[in-house]
């Protein structure tokens, strides 16, 4: 009873910070791709557009979803359910830090550890194509059909490198779930450099992050999406919560893949450093966010950032305190350096996506297929066979 | 626990496999297919074959079942109209005889096996990719490199069937 | 609180599921539904595979039954080639109307 009461508040917590978190990180990217693009993003609604998501949320939810007369009614409705729920069902095996001990209960930061984790996610991910194929096909719609398709072609296309890729550091540590893969990548090389899978698997990382990038349709990759500017895509007779939730399913799809590649390729929640000297990062990076904040609000170029600015520079300096005092506090201490490493890093890939969207022009679609089969997957071999090679030579 | 999760899995799976031969719409069978397969996977779980129930999902319901998917789609295969030879009372005798033969088939296996000591989840703990791969390099090398050759065959196969005449 | 599912209902299940794949395979008419009642076959025959080596403890089934997957994944891939072509030149998918040898 103990285990079912405590990992029904893992998911309800993790359901809950998710679901915000994927609506603000569509308030990061529109303000990104609108800095990248010298113009300034939402900014009207709430202060510099916080409250945007809020609005479209309610814009969403309150129009009318119409649902056109000659489709298939079953699979239109079934497929953005379905591509929704793999989307967010693959979050249930990431750990997101260290075993911890709070108050009675000693648990880990991680809804299930799977012992074939790594496995789980490439068999949602493999199930995520129905979604797509199904939407594109039940709208009834010749271009939604062609949209459709091509974009499950892709997304089964890249998933070859992607699981080459994947496999190279499952060699090096020589297990599939997820928290013997962090434990794996702990310690240091003389002392200072972090044991993360990505320096000797620098090829596999990158392969990755590709594939990434194509599994989850986005820039470059995202002609069957983008094909709504020109004609049409696959949720293009989708409307209102549906699309929704479409669009759901992609940001959900980033963030898990983003914490996959942090979790085989970047250490996890490990810090870069040793210990002593990592718990002064958050410190200092929220002081200084905060103090910039506070000194840009004393002669704001807009008026409204008098008021704006300073408040932002205040809670900054509220978490630098936070985490400082959470050095006395080892539980806290524990999560928050935890949650700070593993976010941040995530952060930082979150931030390399939406900088590529912003700045790239996208592959045409034949180019896309080419450069899967011809180019990534011999490649993921490549790397897999010199990792295999230099296994197999230092495990005499 | 375990008989609750067999018998709801079981008859997911029996439910999907009568809709696979009862639907017109071909698509409507090749969802039912995935999901007769996702159900045998959560079965292979309660049985210890963790590897095989992931390879189940990563090879057939996500790939193999996503190339018919793609084909259906591809040949427009529309719904299947009713047959002309078959009288109405062949296919409802077809229906009682197939079930009274399967009734016939499930009680002779009833009696025939030996009361094992039934299985509980958790009693097999050897179904790890550890085992398998020891086993699939050391005893079945051959049959392994003989696969790979076989869908070389295949890839080679389907390449020069489906290409277009030039 | 575990109670035990005697083996013979796992057989039981495979059978009925053989019994399904036969009646779809010489019941319907379109190709590709007569190939997925194929796959279901060798479905069934897999869950037979992995509930005889739940009972003996050992391994060897799960290693078949991964091999009958790869075939079934080659064998998919090889029809599917076949029923396009039969279908690029026959223009129709019922098994009824591809009786002839002869084009």
């Amino acid at each position: 009873m103990n285990f079912f009461i405590l990992s029904l508040i893992k998911a309800a917590l993790i359901a809950f910070v998710l679901l915000t978190a994927l609506a603000y990180l569509q308030w990061i990217e529109r303000k990104v791709i609108a800095h990248i693009q010298l113009r300034v993003g939402p900014y009207r609604v709430g202060p510099h557009g916080l409250l945007q998501p809020l609005a479209d949320v309610v814009k969403l939810i309150t129009k009318e979803g119409v649902i056109p007369s000659h489709v298939n009614k079953l699979f239109y409705l079934m497929a953005p359910w379905l591509a929704v729920t793999l989307a967010l069902i693959s979050i249930s095996v990431i750990p997101f830090g260290p075993e911890i001990t709070v108050g009675p209960v000693t648990t880990w930061m991680q809804l299930t550890d799977l012992s074939i984790g790594i496995l789980f996610v490439l068999a949602v991910s493999s199930i995520g194509v129905y979604g797509v194929a199904l939407g594109g096909w039940a709208s009834n719609n010749k271009y939604s059909l062609l949209g459709g398709l091509r974009s499950s072609a892709q997304m089964i296309s890249y998933e070859l490198p992607l699981a080459l890729a994947v496999a190279a550091p499952l060699l090096l540590a020589n297990t599939l779930s997820f928290r013997e893969m962090v434990n794996y990548q702990n310690g240091y090389w003389l002392g200072f450099i972090p044991r993360w899978n990505a320096i000797p698997e620098i090829l596999g990382f990158i392969v990755f992050v590709i594939a990434g990038f194509a599994e989850t349709n986005r820039v470059p990759f995202d002609l069957p999406e983008a094909e709504n500017e020109l004609v049409a895509g696959f949720h293009t007779e989708y409307s209102s919560m549906k699309f929704a939730a479409f669009f759901m399913a992609e940001y959900s799809n980033m963030v898990t893949v983003t914490a996959v590649a942090t979790l085989l390729f970047l250490g996890g929640w490990l810090p870069p450093f040793p210990e002593p000297y990592s718990d002064a990062v958050p410190i200092l990076v929220f002081a200084l966010g905060g103090l910039i904040a506070i000194y840009h609000g004393l002669h704001p170029a807009r008026r409204k950032d008098k008021f704006t600015l300073p408040a932002a520079g205040l809670v900054f300096l509220g978490l630098a305190a936070l985490f400082g005092v959470s050095l006395l506090v080892p539980v806290l201490k524990t999560i928050l350096m935890a949650l700070f490493w593993f976010c941040g890093k995530i952060g930082i890939l979150l931030f390399v996506f939406i900088w590529v969207r912003g700045t790239s022009p996208r592959f045409r679609y034949d180019q896309l297929m080419r450069f899967a089969w011809t180019f990534l997957f011999p490649l993921a071999m490549l790397n897999l066979l010199i990792t295999g090679f230099f296994v197999a030579l230092g495990s005499k | 626990m375990t008989a609750l999760i067999f018998f709801l899995f079981a008859g997911i799976a029996v439910f999907c496999a009568i809709n696979l031969v009862a639907q017109t719409h071909p698509i409507a069978s090749a969802l039912s297919l995935v999901g007769v397969m996702g159900s045998l996977a959560i079965l292979y779980l309660q049985l210890g074959g963790e590897f095989i129930a992931m390879a189940q999902i990563i090879v057939y319901a996500g790939a193999i079942m996503v190339l018919f998917v793609f084909v259906i789609m591809l040949l427009n295969a529309g719904a299947e109209s009713a047959s002309p030879r078959l009288s109405g009372i062949v296919k409802y005798l077809g229906i009682v005889l197939l079930a009274a033969f399967l009734g016939l088939i499930s009680f002779v296996i009833q009696s025939m096996l030996p009361k094992t000591e039934g299985v509980v989840f958790g009693n097999f703990q050897g179904g790890t990719a550890l085992e398998i791969g020891r086993k699939l390099f050391t005893v079945y090398l051959l049959p392994f490199e003989v696969t790979s050759v076989l869908i070389l065959i295949a890839i080679v196969g389907a390449i020069v069937l489906a290409r277009k005449e030039i | 609180m575990q109670n035990a599912v005697p083996l013979s209902w796992y057989l039981i299940l495979s059978a009925i599921l053989f019994g399904l794949g036969v009646a779809g395979f010489i019941y319907r008419r379109n190709i590709i539904t007569v190939f997925m009642s194929i796959e279901l076959m060798l479905n069934a025959v897999n869950l037979s595979f992995i509930a005889f080596s739940y009972t003996l403890r050992q391994i060897d089934g799960h290693i078949f039954s991964f091999f009958v997957m790869v075939v079934a994944a080659a064998e998919a891939a090889v029809g599917l080639a076949i029923i396009l072509t039969v279908f690029k030149n026959r223009d129709t998918l019922m098994i009824d109307d591809i009786s002839s040898m002869k084009y």
